[in-house]
């Protein structure tokens, strides 16, 4: 076996993996019961393009999706904090964190939720 | 947001951020990159630097209003597109200046096309945190 066989074998194997980790995010971002899940779930898979992308600049030799790659991921860090912020304002409509709306001002830190562990 | 992990993460994230934005905006002419995305880039970090620490901190970094920097970079772009016109071409041809050019070696290459992309940088930088901060200041 050749370096440059043994090479294009793992390049093949890392595309399936990263393929296979999108399709695994998508589905928990499609059926994800509350509104966190689908939060990590983007986060997942912004992390998985990154990946993609150092991949297929080792496959053509183009340094430029390293830029690429950085520029999504400095982006998905964005949407992962504004989509946290969402989160905590209570704005969305998602029946499973209930908010108790009588005691708390809408812009003050919203009430524990039941996926405590989520925060960012 | 009263995050410690945010505010201290965004310090070193928003410094990345402008000097990737620079770097996207100078690499521009021959490899992926330029104003529009660089622009992109830099509002970005303001953005993020907003979120974190609130609006009024983040118009505070800015010391200008984010209209007053679109405006000039769409005095910048007015004014590369237009000097063409006053050497003779027909107006937004690109002028070049080689500094130092000998032989094979082009030197260092300023243009008008460089002059138009800052302008395009500062439009969509003004353009963008115009928005996104009275978006912010709405809610």
């Amino acid at each position: 076996m050749t370096p440059d066989s043994f090479l294009s074998m793992c390049l093949t194997a890392g595309f399936a993996l990263i393929m296979l980790s999108l399709i695994l995010a998508f589905v928990r971002l499609a059926k994800g019961p509350s509104f966190s899940d689908r939060v990590v779930a983007l986060d997942m898979m912004s992390v998985s393009i990154v990946a993609f992308c150092a991949l297929y600049a080792v496959k053509t030799g183009v340094g430029s999706f390293l830029d690429i790659a950085s520029v999504v991921a400095l982006i998905g860090f964005l949407a992962t904090v504004a989509l946290a912020r969402f989160a905590e304002r209570g704005l969305h409509r998602d029946r499973t964190i209930t908010y108790d709306k009588g005691t708390q001002p809408p812009g003050s830190r919203a009430a524990p939720a039941p996926e405590g562990e989520a925060k960012t | 947001m009263n995050s410690l992990i945010l505010t201290t993460a965004t310090r070193l994230i928003v410094a990345i951020l402008l000097l990737f934005s620079m770097f996207m905006l100078l690499r521009g002419h021959n490899e992926p990159g330029g104003g529009f995305i660089g622009g992109l880039i830099g509002a970005t970090g303001f953005v993020m630097y907003a979120i974190a620490c609130g609006t009024s901190e983040a118009r505070a970094a800015l010391r200008v209003r984010p209209q007053q920097i679109a405006a000039a970079g769409l005095g910048v772009a007015a004014l590369a597109g237009l000097s063409s016109g006053l050497l003779g071409d027909p107006i937004f041809t690109g002028e070049w200046l080689m500094i130092g050019a000998s032989g094979d070696s082009k030197g260092l290459a300023l243009s008008t096309v460089l002059l138009f992309d800052i302008g395009v940088y500062l439009v969509v930088m003004g353009g963008i945190l115009t928005l996104v901060f009275a978006l912010e200041e709405e809610i």
